[in-house]
């Protein structure tokens, strides 16, 4: 036998070697987790590797900044100009949005929904990848030190990224939405089919359990549902890119919003709230179409005894609110505005009485809760 | 017609540095995966790979090719969420079989080192691919195109990298 062992040496420990890489397989996929020398193991060598990438990252990100902020400045006026342009749109397209939201928030109040908050992120800078075309993940310079905990949701302005698989001291391993063994559950934006994203082999996303005669249109957006208990609902997921009919469910591929091939800086949400909305605007929206509907001479209502404002000229218009509808009296007149949108925010408390009153009218009475102090809008 | 018979004696058998031998796999990792950040498309290339096979082929000892294969292997597997075990299987095979070329035909010349490379890759890839799929239940597929792709990339890359690391050999 040891005559045996001796001729065949190489062989002999090239199979022990094997046998023994094949059994510390085996207790790992039965157990699942990392336990023992396996977590031993992964410490030692993502001790040794991060730090050097941690520098060479953070040394470069240096040189970068110092590059961009100090010495290439060529384009920033233009940039500044077009930026300034962006706010403006942006303000006007607010007050619309607000208003929805406001509305929304009253509407869940009254059905007793609780909303989830990103309450605390953590900013992270991406370190390095995991260095294999099977696991799509990457690592990050935050860890346990930080705060970081396992499943912690990871985002980037653009969308979500993945979660936090594995925290070490001064790192985590983040994988990411497009790896074979991650999941996510969506909900498509405009059809509001529920489904969960999952990664491919070969890197990408697709959409499962989607049956095949639901309607969907491409481009449509995908956002987190929520159900997962992971990621936020709301958080932009991607866009569908292609869809295709397999068997009795449908093939959607998706593109993630957030570019997961060119990471650099991420967010890990380090704590969500769980909670009622609450209306914290008391004086109610404020339309931007009430707003112009205020300031612009309007045409009188139609009683023969109210005064119609006409505007002369080199002087401004008293504007009359139009009537409402159901025959409510119309509301005081508006003085007549200054120029600028510091305006639209002073005149906000008056309109947004009016407008509130006919918001809480319109609730249909079935949906009224049945505590009447929950329906004062706080 | 008898076949020609070689001896190890023919060839001659490298010796390393420990900072080379400790340096080298090193940074084969971390560039493997640090690189992949800025140019995705580097992740098709397996440096640990070619920095075992090129050890092994050098080295000509079995025994330390295998070694020298489980370790990088292993390592590799610690950084990916992967059980370990998956490349480590894989380059212990590669670091025996390269060792064990390498004792027996010349593995210098560009034309062998290519070929040698090519037949590594698709080797290692298929061990991981059972292995995965096998053992540890992976949900992988073979795609013989980008496979072969892959391939070629990495015997090209190969190419340069062992004419880089011929400069830190030592002869015996």
């Amino acid at each position: 036998m040891e005559n045996i062992i001796s001729r065949h040496r190489n062989l002999t420990v090239l199979a022990v070697v094997l046998f023994a890489q094949i059994l510390g397989l085996a207790v790992q996929v039965k157990q699942g987790t990392d336990r023992g020398t396996s977590r031993l193991i992964r410490i030692w060598a993502v001790s040794a590797i991060t730090p050097f990438a941690k520098g060479v990252v953070h040394s470069s990100a240096w040189f970068a900044d110092t590059w961009h902020n100090y010495v290439y400045l060529r384009t920033v006026r233009v940039q500044n100009e077009k930026l300034r342009d962006e706010i403006g749109r942006m303000r006007l397209e607010q007050v619309r949005l607000a208003q929805d939201a406001s509305q929304a928030r009253r509407l869940q109040t009254l059905l007793g929904f609780k909303e989830q908050f990103i309450s605390q992120t953590m900013a992270a800078q991406v370190i390095s990848t995991t260095g294999s075309e099977f696991s799509r993940g990457v690592y990050i310079d935050k860890g346990s030190r930080d705060g970081i905990k396992p499943d912690m949701p990871v985002i980037t302005s653009d969308g979500i990224v993945g979660k936090v698989l594995r925290v070490y001291p001064t790192s985590s391993l983040v994988l990411e939405i497009n790896d074979p063994s991650s999941g996510a559950g969506v909900i498509l934006e405009k059809s509001r089919l529920q489904g969960i994203l999952k990664g491919s082999p070969s890197g990408g996303t697709f959409v499962a359990n989607i049956m095949a005669d639901e309607s969907i249109e491409r481009g449509e957006r995908i956002l987190s549902s929520g159900g997962d208990r992971v990621y936020p609902k709301g958080l932009p997921v991607g866009t569908v890119a292609r869809i295709s009919p397999a068997g009795t469910f449908l093939n959607v591929e998706v593109k993630p919003a957030a570019q997961l091939n060119r990471l650099e800086e991420v967010l890990v949400i380090t704590k969500i709230v769980e909670k009622s909305p609450e209306v914290t605007d008391q004086n109610g929206p404020v339309r931007a179409t009430d707003i112009l509907a205020q300031r612009l001479p309007s045409v009188p209502p139609p009683k023969p005894t109210a005064p119609a404002a006409t505007p002369q000229a080199g002087k401004p218009a008293v504007a009359t609110p139009p009537a409402k509808p159901n025959g409510e009296p119309a509301a005081k007149p508006v003085p007549p505005p200054e120029t600028g949108e510091q305006t639209a925010v002073e005149k906000k408390k008056p309109v947004a009485t009016a407008a509130e009153k006919n918001a809480s009218k319109s609730v249909p009475d079935a949906a009224k809760p049945e505590n009447p102090a929950k329906d004062t809008p706080r | 017609m008898a076949a020609p018979t070689f001896s190890r004696e023919r060839f001659e058998v490298y010796r390393f540095a420990v900072p080379v031998a400790v340096g080298v796999p090193l940074a084969a990792l971390l560039l493997q995966s640090f690189l992949p950040l800025h140019l995705p498309v580097v992740a098709i290339f397996d440096l640990p790979l070619l920095v075992t096979i090129y050890f092994g082929v050098g080295r000509r000892n079995p025994i330390s090719g295998l070694l020298t294969g489980c370790v990088i292997g292993l390592i590799q597997d610690s950084l990916t969420h992967q059980p370990i075990g998956l490349y480590g299987i894989a380059k212990t095979v590669v670091g025996y079989g390269a060792s064990s070329l390498g004792v027996k035909i010349d593995v210098d010349n560009p034309g062998s080192r290519l070929l040698m490379t090519f037949g590594f890759y698709l080797l290692h890839q298929l061990i991981y691919f059972a292995v995965a799929r096998g053992l540890a239940g992976e949900p992988l597929y073979w795609r013989w195109g980008h496979q072969a792709l892959a391939g070629v990339a990495n015997a090209l890359l190969g190419l340069v990298l062992y004419k880089l690391l011929d400069r830190l050999r030592q002869g015996t």
